[in-house]
């Protein structure tokens, strides 16, 4: 194994391995923090720890990303390049490591203008592949970027990115996906899937280009809460692709029911999702919906989390 | 060119008003083209803010001048023999040329009469857009001539990033295109997208620092000789 990340030794031993999300509270909760990581222990493999996500701020990603792991959940930081140069990087990754944080997920970050800072000046000093470059660099060579000297101890992470099959150019996307594997990304998260003959062919180009003998491939999940939260994210939210049918079934659900039946989707997706050659697990995006988690995961046969150390 | 837009009359009176007569310096280059500071307005200017002073009672004078370029010493040594007269300028040609006035007259006030926007190009009679940032280590020879600095909202060199929006819009909103789906279509028209097929390497920014540059032809001149 290349670090100690529990992630990495399920991957690599053939698991479809679950992840989930904790986004950390507007504020210093604790508390808050807990509560999430209680919902789902047991139930998720590894959990991402957003990173200010929306550029709304937030408690940074590193604190909360301790807190989960000293909850008994195996923390993925993100990281976002928008907020810190190479510097502020490498430190805070450097850091992470020396907490016990065991992987690491490297994003560009929503733009400043969604969030409540929309006046700031953003970073953008390295972007998304680049961070990628600079994590295998430090872990495998110990190195900094730009510098020879080697760090005085080791800096082990399981090294993620993100792909987005769903926004154009759709013919480009696999080759993105390709740079970031070139680049050293050990795993990949996907955004959310609802399309499924889009994400085929997605996949089935990676599966072309060798990618998924190379990285490890999640597909991302969203369990929708109402019709509404369906209408909204199929028409506002950035590189997501809805398809008629699923927001039809959100939006005509009963009265009351729509999370039902939001569950019942995602179950459905994630039925087709283990299906799908070279994929090796979900990703459940749960923000703010965690209570669900537990569920989604015994319905989609995913349950008992496998047992490894 | 340099884009340039007048600031609102308040803001400029504001800082003017401690002063006497004013001279409005208008340059005949950048700021002309992009109706900010040239002739017609240092004329109209001129108008405005003794007429805004008159309102408050306060009787002043402004007098303008256009030199041809704002950012050439050479030029702005025209205003040598009108200085006296006044105690302080206004310049509209854009902040370099202001910060050059100040340096030519160091004893003198120099205000900025406009907000200097950007380095951009005319897209129709008085609609300009911004084209480069000058990042001193132009890409353009790899993205197919469209700028990723200054079109992607996040100036990134390993686009698209994952928030494209429908019809390749940017995930800024609905208007803006992204500029890697416009970068990967030019290329691919011209049969060369493996242009961004390989990875870029972080950037070795070369705007964190004043730039100075001095033309080649004109090193032996401008070095010290021991
Ligand atoms: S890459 Fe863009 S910002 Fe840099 S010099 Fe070229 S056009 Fe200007
Ligand atoms: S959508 Fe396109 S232009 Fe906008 S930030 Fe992403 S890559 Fe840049």
């Amino acid at each position: 194994m290349k670090t100690p990340s529990r992630l990495e030794k399920l991957l690599e031993a053939g698991h479809f391995v679950v992840t989930g999300e904790l986004g950390p509270p507007k504020g210093n909760n604790v508390a808050a923090v807990k509560k999430k990581a209680a919902l789902l222990r047991g139930y998720v493999d590894a959990v991402n720890i957003t990173d200010n996500q929306t550029a709304v701020v937030r408690m940074s990603s590193i604190a909360t990303a301790v807190v989960a792991q000293q909850q008994g959940l195996e923390p993925v930081m993100q990281m976002v390049c928008r907020d810190r140069n190479r510097i502020a990087m490498q430190s805070d990754i450097i850091g992470a490591a020396a907490l016990g944080i065991p992987n690491v997920l490297c994003l560009s970050g929503d733009h400043q203008q969604f969030g409540n800072q929309a006046h700031s000046k953003n970073v953008f000093d390295i972007d998304s592949i680049q961070l990628v470059g600079a994590m295998r660099r430090l872990r495998d060579e110990n190195k900094l970027l730009d510098s020879d000297e080697k760090l005085d101890g080791p800096v082990k992470m399981f090294i993620g990115a993100a792909a987005n099959p769903f926004a154009e150019p759709f013919e480009f996307r696999p080759y993105r996906l390709k740079k970031k594997v070139e680049a050293g990304a050990d795993f990949i998260q996907t955004q959310c899937v609802f399309d499924l003959e889009i994400f085929e062919q997605w996949l089935s180009k990676a599966r072309d280009l060798g990618l998924t003998e190379r990285c490890h491939i999640l597909a991302g999940v969203i369990p929708l809460k109402s019709g509404r939260m369906a209408k909204y994210m199929a028409e506002h939210v950035p590189g997501v692709i809805m398809p008629e049918a699923i927001v039809k079934r959100m939006v005509d659900a009963p009265k009351g029911k729509g999370g039902i039946e939001g569950v019942k989707i995602c179950c459905e997706l994630i039925d087709a999702l283990k299906e799908m050659k070279g994929l090796s697990g979900v990703h459940i995006m749960a923000i703010e919906w965690e209570k669900k988690v537990p569920k989604i995961v015994e319905k989609a046969n995913l349950f008992p989390r496998p047992a490894i150390d | 060119m340099i884009v340039a837009q007048i600031k609102p009359l308040p803001e400029i009176a504001e800082g003017l008003e401690p002063h006497g007569k004013t001279l409005i310096v208008g340059c005949g280059g950048c700021t002309s083209i992009c109706l900010a500071g040239g002739q017609p307005e240092v004329d109209q200017l001129c108008l405005e803010l003794e007429q805004l002073f008159k309102e408050k009672g306060l009787n002043k004078t402004f007098e303008g001048y256009v030199v041809e370029r704002g950012c050439d010493p050479d030029f702005i040594q025209e205003l040598d023999i009108l200085a006296a007269e006044f105690e302080a300028f206004l310049c509209v040609g854009c902040g370099a040329g202001a910060q050059l006035i100040a340096e030519q007259f160091p004893e003198k006030p120099v205000y900025p009469g406009v907000n200097t926007q950007f380095l951009g190009v005319n897209r129709e009679v008085g609609w300009y857009e911004e084209k480069c940032r000058s990042c001193g280590d132009c890409q353009l020879a790899y993205t197919g001539c469209i700028c990723p600095v200054t079109r992607c909202a996040k100036s990134i060199f390993n686009g698209p990033c994952g928030g494209t929006q429908r019809e390749g819009r940017c995930e800024l909103d609905a208007e803006t295109p992204c500029a890697w789906v416009d970068i990967f279509n030019r290329l691919k028209t011209q049969q060369r997208v493996e242009n961004i097929e390989r990875i870029r390497q972080p950037t070795a920014w070369q705007n964190q620092k004043q730039g100075q540059l001095v033309h080649e032809a004109y090193r032996d001149r401008y070095t010290k000789k021991d």
